[in-house]
């Protein structure tokens, strides 16, 4: 049996609501809380990025799973903001959680999609047997140009898996993955903030791409979406995924514990994932989980995954999603926002 | 901060290991080439708590450079469960909310940047538990 062993989410206290954006632009905040389906999202602190969310996040996980890190045999981020372009963010993490220095590091970059490509690359080598664990984590602190539509949802998280055959609390049954030439967000060397193809990156690309992995994973595991307690998608928005669940079969109470986006907002490569953390929080034996990545550019991975009893033994032993999505927030204004994201050009 | 101090400073600015004195049993945090107790030069590595509570603290209204975009912040003297203390900068917090006594957890932080182009430096800060 190979699956997750041991799992850990991360979100920063610091949150922006929708109306406080919608203030600064001049934009009618609750057509945009309709649209989008989110009412806040998370914001990375000063001293927070892609690195320490992934050290929160995947210290929650070896405290689960109750391995010796130094048996972690690959580490995975996937993200699309590494602090660094060119200097790994594992080899920092490896470091600060005493894994390695006998371990493969790796940087994945995938748009949204990176943190399930990191947990598919990880699951394929406990699979063939190459190492006894391997960790794949998806985090990011999401960009947004200020003004854009993505203002409102880009926000910051992460969150953690680590795979192996024994004491497995989620079995991995079945995995998908549906990729094409589809341009419809994408970041050139160099800027800033990302650019988007605006409706174009629904039907095209967004929905083609979940609906045609989870039907072909549907298929390969002769499963009907009935069969499945839960299912968590890809969340850009509020809307999107409710949308993709209905056109596979999905009902809104089999998304409902995944469906954290309207209040985290969009955690880029680390969204599904951070679901898919939420739906373990209150997962029970025998639950059937479905789940589907999407990363523009364009890609999407899909796993299905049993819950075992092992589950009942490792929840409770990191913090959950609801807890971090709930608790201890801090509410920016507009400005402090700024500077939270590094918006304002500042003298060396 | 230069590669070679922030690389030799790792082990205890991201996982606080400190060094126990195989003389006398004393804790040096950060690890010294003498103890500061018997004067022992012979050092085991041990890990601390990432628990403890603030002794005393204070707020930097005027940070140096390198800190100065992040005022106003808080410094504490924080004593951890094992007793070792040490200082450190008290992210994610109400200002006006922090007390002496109040317990705390070390988390892994980015510190500061050696400019806009220079190497990103790591280590622990405390967070209100």
């Amino acid at each position: 049996m190979v699956g997750i062993v041991g799992y850990g989410a991360y979100l920063p206290r610091y949150r922006i609501k929708a109306e406080t954006i919608a203030r600064q632009w001049g934009a009618d905040a609750e057509a945009i809380k309709r649209g989008l389906q989110l009412t806040e999202k998370t914001v990375p602190g000063q001293d927070e990025d892609t690195i320490t969310i992934s050290v929160e996040a995947a210290r929650g996980a070896i405290q689960r799973a109750q391995i010796d890190p130094q048996e972690i045999g690959a580490v995975y981020i996937g993200s699309e903001s590494h602090p660094y372009a060119v200097k790994p963010s594992g080899t920092v993490l490896i470091d600060a959680l005493g894994i390695g220095p006998h371990v493969h590091v790796a940087t994945n970059e995938f748009a949204c999609k990176a943190g399930s490509e990191a947990m598919y690359v990880a699951y394929s080598h406990v699979k063939s047997g190459e190492m006894k664990y391997a960790l794949g984590i998806g985090a990011d602190t999401s960009q947004g140009a200020p003004g854009d539509a993505l203002e409102y949802s880009a926000s910051a998280g992460g969150a953690a898996f680590i795979m192996g055959t024994e004491r497995v609390a989620a079995e991995i049954l079945f995995t998908h993955s549906y990729t094409s030439d589809t341009p419809d967000f994408w970041r050139r060397e160099g800027e800033f903030y990302p650019r988007h193809a605006g409706r174009f990156t629904g039907d095209p690309a967004y929905f083609k791409h979940i609906v045609g992995a989870g039907q072909a994973l549907l298929e390969k595991s002769k499963l009907a979406p009935k069969d499945f307690t839960h299912a968590v998608f890809h969340m850009p928005n509020g809307k999107f995924p409710q949308e993709a669940g209905r056109r596979l079969g999905f009902t809104k109470q089999q998304l409902e514990f995944g469906w954290i986006v309207p209040l985290m907002g969009n955690t880029y490569s680390g969204s599904s994932p951070t679901g898919l953390a939420a739906i373990l929080d209150v997962a029970n034996p025998g639950d059937l989980i479905f789940m589907v990545s999407f990363g523009s550019g364009a890609g999407s991975d899909g796993f299905v995954y049993r819950v075992t009893e092992e589950i009942k033994a490792i929840k409770d032993r990191a913090p959950k999603v609801r807890s971090m999505l709930d608790n201890g927030k801090i509410y920016l204004d507009y400005g402090q926002y700024t500077k939270h994201r590094h918006k304002i050009k500042l003298n060396e | 901060m230069i590669s070679p101090r922030y690389a030799r400073e790792i082990p205890q600015r991201y996982q606080l290991v400190a060094a126990r004195c195989t003389s006398c049993g004393t804790i040096g945090f950060p690890p010294r080439r003498v103890c500061k107790h018997c004067r022992g030069r012979q050092f085991e590595p041990t890990k601390l708590d990432s628990d403890g509570k603030i002794l005393t603290f204070t707020i930097i209204r005027v940070g140096a450079d390198r800190f100065s975009k992040q005022t106003p912040y808080a410094v504490a003297v924080i004593e951890l469960n094992d007793g070792t203390r040490l200082t450190a900068q008290v992210t994610d917090c109400e200002l006006e909310s922090l007390e002496i006594g109040q317990k705390v957890r070390l988390v892994f932080r980015k510190i500061q940047e050696d400019g806009k182009a220079g190497i990103l430096c790591y280590g622990y800060k405390a967070i209100c538990v």
